[in-house]
């Protein structure tokens, strides 16, 4: 009887959404895969964990960074390709201003080189001594500056670049943005170097690494300051969306921009609004997220960015929970991929994921509640 | 596959007398479009429900009804826009239910839209050039292989292209932008394009909106005058006098549903017609 | 209507009208872009002989400079049919360049059986006709492929479909599990992140030597043109005039002359495809779609088949760009030489075939070849200064009033500052010329004159009196 309705149910799941049990089939057989690896002792459940605690990690940074490009995507109605560049804008902002006060204001090495975040290898963090518990003021420090830098940015950039072009449509936007990304990210690397950067001391950031079923996983104090940040600057937002003035004006906006400049809803304010909220939580990301990994580089930004957008996408563009639960679960995908496909394909994986999400459901999981 | 299944499906048990599901072949020749239960929902907001009509060959049909009433959701049902969830939409003797649009419009079943959508970036000539069915020149090796051949034709649908302009009274108009014409002119060119693709009937939706007094007399007098040549009009209009001077039959619409059909006199004197529409008004 | 116009004689075609560029009028299109070449050249070679720059170099700046030129007047010409044309939001051109010149080298390499050395990825040994045929079909393939699903996405969603394309076979590029194997025999593969040796024949070699088969049938000679002519007197006769070997300079620009050529055909076909029934239906769907489709035309056909024609040109773009470079490495590949396309796109106006060939040219010589010219130009004549190695080295110095290190430091990084000055010119073109520098030019989709016919006018008079 039981198995009767199972098969009863798969046959009209089948004809009646085949891209679902396509899906479902295709996890079934990942799943299986990971089973047979087990027994074969090809990976660990330690590998697995690791691989997922990884992923988590990067999705925050991918959600909180999706945050800013959801709310612009939606309320300005284009997809900015330069929010990749305010990320690492805003990075190098903060790790000058970390650097500046790790090396105590040009005592550990010529102001010029922590200003310029060691460029040309004159000075490495990790000599610094760089980390969250050894040079929290420096740290803090450094993400304030970035948030600070990277509204900057946002709000001069509107001003200049997008606003004067504001009615002519999406298209238009979307193709200066690319002109404004290329600027910002080559103006960072004549500026910086191309070099990538070592930012803290690899090793020395405390860490915890608990023994878990067949092997050790290791969690650090950056892993803790990502999550307490992100954590705490989502649920700030959520706070802001729901309880606040501004956050219905922002949802009003979002859904019906003719409409909600005929209710009255300060139009101009709510996007500067959007920018500042973006660009602060884009520049947190940044600072973040270089914290986390422990390198810096000219393009880090744009690397980012397309998982940016495929998160934003399959959380369903405008929504911020959507932004931040997509960001997971491509972090999650780019991180853990490695198990069936070679590493080489970890970030094809993610955005195989995104284009599939884009023909078969375009308006994303969340679809329907935008910023709610 | 679930146009297929939809298709399929037997038809509405209802109590009408005009419910059969084959109509028999005899009558195409007078009835080009034969509609049958046609259902339409939305997300569970049932937009048509179990509408059926049929228009007679050579006559101005009007379709009113109070605004959502189903009668765009209908229009868009039969020119093959939206799918219909059941019914049959027959064309001249075939069925062209769930069809794709531009299906629909090759079998001589051809709709202009609601708000005049001109090609705004090309010219009222370009605009006029799109419409024409089976252009040698749309195969791509044709129009780089074989020009003597496309320019063949070309000379010929110019030629119809500025006979028709010269018909709607808008040659003056051809080197213009489309983007750059007023509205009624715009409702014009669409007419005339729409005339371009030869087709048997033609679907306007809210041919008269936005258009000035005397524009709406010269397309009415157009109209008129194609109808004598012999094409089929159904009209989907929101001003009823429009409608009860100028069409044979009336369709009325009323929640998705026809509410009743006949001569512009019966369907003024309907007691149900004055309920739902005219408010008691009349 | 009160015209008289002969009858018989038709109006002049668009092409034929004039044409304003930098605020100077042209009579037609062909002078326009005739000058514009000229000019170029003039200001390439002024400023070359201006600070003495070796004869030797400048020819081979020039021809290098031709070369730039058609490949991004051929890649805008490309990119046109997609956007300007039909409205298709293409920024993932890099991904269909690649598979065009991979799939070449893998079809064109010559054989390396298994006892060759073990980094060597060999090809199918195929010849380079073939090759190039079969790298064209494989990005149109790829272009179908993305085309099926993706032509019903919104524009911004198929941006960002083709631009996630373009990465992944750039990441498959990249790969290490497909860099090298063996199939069926052969020793095959993308090489890695090392790229492929590209030893195939030498595309200039091929040419003229398949052009020689008529020649060779008369003289009996295997390749007369190749040896005889070209080797033989061009090259020879060069050689007796200049010291050293020219014959790499004058490949250059026979390479160069080539792709010019090549060029013209494309301009060719665009514009027929363009001016003919159709580029029309194409110039409907960018207008408006559902039009276009309740006037009886099968869009989807229609998008399809522009979006795999101008795929299937990127991929031969590909092909022409490293047929002469001798390797290719994935990270050629990244997106910015699709950045620079819609950069010579814009320059020339999306929708306008010649505004292609002119954005093309003018991206290539003053934003592209340019800076890098300069940059040559500058520290010849300075005598190859040594500039600061550190943006910070450069900005301490003008705290004392030295500018000198900093200038150098631009100078230095001018690949750098290519790239902001590019970015700046499109945010600049979006606000004030969106609709490129020729302006909003009529380019009528049609293959013949849309006059009123001679057999029409008594009718118009009529019209004319009624329209009152």
């Amino acid at each position: 009887m039981e198995t009767a309705n199972i098969a009863q149910n798969g046959r009209r799941l089948v004809t009646k959404n085949p891209m679902a049990a396509f899906l479902i089939v295709v996890g079934v057989v990942l799943i299986i895969d990971v089973v047979r690896q087990l027994a074969t002792g090809d990976i660990t459940f330690a590998r697995i964990l690791s691989l997922v605690w990884d992923g988590l990690m990067r999705g925050l940074v991918i959600g909180l960074a999706g945050i800013g490009l959801s709310m612009t995507y939606s309320i300005l109605n284009f997809a900015n390709f330069a929010h990749g560049d305010y990320i690492t804008a805003g990075a190098f902002a903060g790790w000058a201003t970390t650097y500046l006060i790790a090396g105590r204001f040009g005592a550990e090495s010529s102001i010029g080189s922590l200003l310029l975040v060691g460029a040309g290898g004159s000075v490495f963090g990790g000599a610094l001594g760089i980390n969250v518990v050894s040079t929290p003021l420096a740290v803090v420090a450094g993400l304030i500056v970035a948030c600070g830098f990277t509204i900057a940015l946002a709000l001069l950039m509107d001003r200049f670049v997008f606003k004067p072009i504001r009615g002519s449509g999406g298209i238009p936007l979307l193709i200066t943005s690319i002109g404004a990304a290329f600027a910002i990210r080559y103006m960072l690397r004549f500026v910086f170097d191309p070099g990538t950067r070592g930012t803290t001391a690899a090793g020395a950031v405390p860490d915890i690494r608990p023994t878990i079923i067949d092997g050790s996983v290791v969690f650090t104090m950056h892993d803790l300051a990502l999550i307490v940040v992100a954590g705490g600057l989502m649920l700030g937002v959520h706070l802001l969306l729901q309880r606040t003035k501004l956050g219905k004006a922002m949802r009003a906006m979002s859904d019906d921009q003719s409409l909600s400049r005929i209710t009255g809803i300060p139009t101009e304010r709510v996007i500067r609004a959007t920018w500042i909220i973006g660009g602060g939580l884009t520049g947190v990301s940044g600072f973040m997220f270089v914290l986390w990994k422990g390198t810096l580089s000219w393009n880090d930004g744009w690397l980012l960015l397309l998982l940016i957008f495929a998160a934003v996408i399959l959380g369903g563009i405008g929504s911020v929970y959507g932004a931040i639960v997509g960001g997971l679960v491509i972090g999650i995908v780019a991180s853990t991929a490695v198990i069936w496909i070679p590493s080489g394909f970890a970030r094809a994986a993610a955005f195989f994921v995104m284009i599939l999400f884009l023909i078969v459901r375009p308006q994303g999981i969340f679809a329907g509640r935008s910023t709610a | 596959m679930s146009e297929a299944e939809s298709r399929s499906e037997p038809a509405h048990t209802g109590t009408d007398e005009e419910l059969e599901t084959n109509r028999g072949t005899a009558d195409v020749n007078e009835i080009p479009l034969w509609v049958r239960n046609l259902r339409k929902t939305f997300g569970g907001i049932t937009a048509v429900d179990d509408a059926g009509f049929e228009v007679e060959r050579g006559t101005m049909t009007g379709l009113i009804g109070p605004n959502g009433a189903g009668k765009s959701t209908t229009f868009n049902c039969i020119t093959g826009v939206h799918t219909p969830d059941s019914g049959v939409v027959e064309f001249n003797g075939t069925d062209i239910t769930g069809l794709e649009p531009y299906e629909v419009a090759n079998r001589g079943l051809v709709r202009t839209f609601q708000i005049a959508r001109e090609l705004s970036e090309m010219t009222v000539l370009e605009n006029m050039l799109v419409a024409p069915k089976n252009q040698r020149g749309e195969k791509l090796w044709r129009s780089v292989l074989a020009r003597e051949d496309v320019n063949q034709q070309e000379y010929e649908l110019v030629e119809r292209a500025w006979e028709t302009l010269d018909f709607f009274d808008i040659d003056h108009l051809a080197e213009e932008y489309a983007g750059n014409l007023s509205g009624g002119q715009r409702k014009l060119l669409e007419l005339a394009r729409a005339l371009l693709t030869d087709p048997d009937m033609l679907l306007l939706d809210e041919p008269f909106a936005g258009v000035n007094p005397t524009l709406e007399e010269r397309l009415l007098e157009h109209i008129h005058d194609l109808r004598d040549q012999g094409y089929t009009f159904l009209i989907v209009e929101h001003d009823m006098d429009l409608i009860m001077q100028n069409c044979s039959k009336v369709i009325v619409m009323h929640q998705g549903n026809i509410l009743t059909e006949g001569t512009p006199d019966q369907v003024r004197n309907n007691e149900q017609v004055i309920e739902a529409y005219l408010g008691g008004e009349v | 209507m009160t015209d008289t116009e002969p009858d018989g004689e038709y109006a002049q075609r668009d092409d034929e009208e004039a044409v304003s560029l930098f605020g100077i009028t042209f009579p037609n299109d062909g002078t326009m872009l005739l000058a514009l070449l000229l000019t170029t050249y003039a200001l390439y070679m002024i400023a070359g002989f201006v600070i003495g720059f070796p004869v030797r170099g400048l020819v081979n700046q020039l021809g290098q400079l031709t070369f730039w030129i058609a490949l991004f007047a051929m890649s805008a010409l490309a990119l046109n049919l997609q956007w300007g044309y039909t409205g298709l939001f293409n920024i993932g051109i890099v991904g269909f360049m690649a598979t065009g010149v991979y799939v070449t080298a893998i079809l064109s390499k010559p054989v390396y059986g298994t006892g060759t050395s073990a980094a060597q990825v060999g090809g199918l040994g195929l010849p380079l006709s073939v090759g190039i045929v079969g790298g064209v079909l494989a990005a149109g393939l790829l272009g179908f492929l993305a085309a099926l699903p993706a032509l019903r996405l919104r524009a911004d969603y198929l941006a960002i479909v083709t631009i996630a394309l373009s990465e992944i076979v750039r990441f498959a590029l990249l790969s290490n599990t497909l860099s090298e194997g063996t199939v069926g025999g052969y020793t095959l593969g993308l090489g890695g992140g090392n790229g492929l040796i590209l030893d195939f024949t030498d595309p200039l070699e091929a040419l003229i030597r398949a052009l020689s088969l008529p020649f060779d049938l008369v003289t009996g000679q295997d390749g007369f043109l190749w040896t005889e002519i070209y080797i033989g007197i061009i090259v020879n006769g060069i050689s007796v005039f200049t010291p050293g070997n020219p014959k790499s300079v004058i490949d250059t620009f026979a390479y160069a002359a080539v792709l010019l050529l090549i060029l013209g055909g494309f301009y060719v076909l665009l514009r027929r495809t363009g001016n003919s029934p159709f580029g029309r239906v194409l110039k409907a769907i960018r207008e408006d779609e559902d039009v276009t489709n309740a006037l009886g035309k099968n869009t989807n056909q229609f998008k399809i088949k522009s979006f795999v024609v101008g795929c299937a040109l990127m991929g031969l773009i590909g092909i022409l760009w490293f047929g002469t470079q001798g390797s290719v490495t994935p990270n050629t590949f990244r997106p910015r030489i699709t950045f620079y396309i819609w950069i010579a796109l814009i320059i020339g106006g999306a929708g306008s075939n010649t505004g292609s060939v002119m954005g093309g040219a003018i991206f290539a010589a003053f934003l592209f070849q340019g800076p890098r010219y300069a940059k040559n130009v500058i520290e010849t004549v300075l005598g190859e200064p040594s500039a600061p190695s550190s943006f910070a080295q450069a900005v301490a110095p003008i705290l004392s009033a030295d500018i000198v290190p900093f200038f150098l430091y631009t100078v230095d990084n001018m690949r750098q500052l290519q790239l902001v000055l590019m970015g700046v010119v499109l945010i600049v073109l979006m606000h004030r010329r969106p609709d490129g520098l020729l302006g909003h030019r009529k380019e009528i989709a049609s293959s013949v004159p849309l006059d009123r016919p001679a057999s029409n006018k008594s009718l118009a008079s009529d019209g004319g009196e009624t329209d009152e």
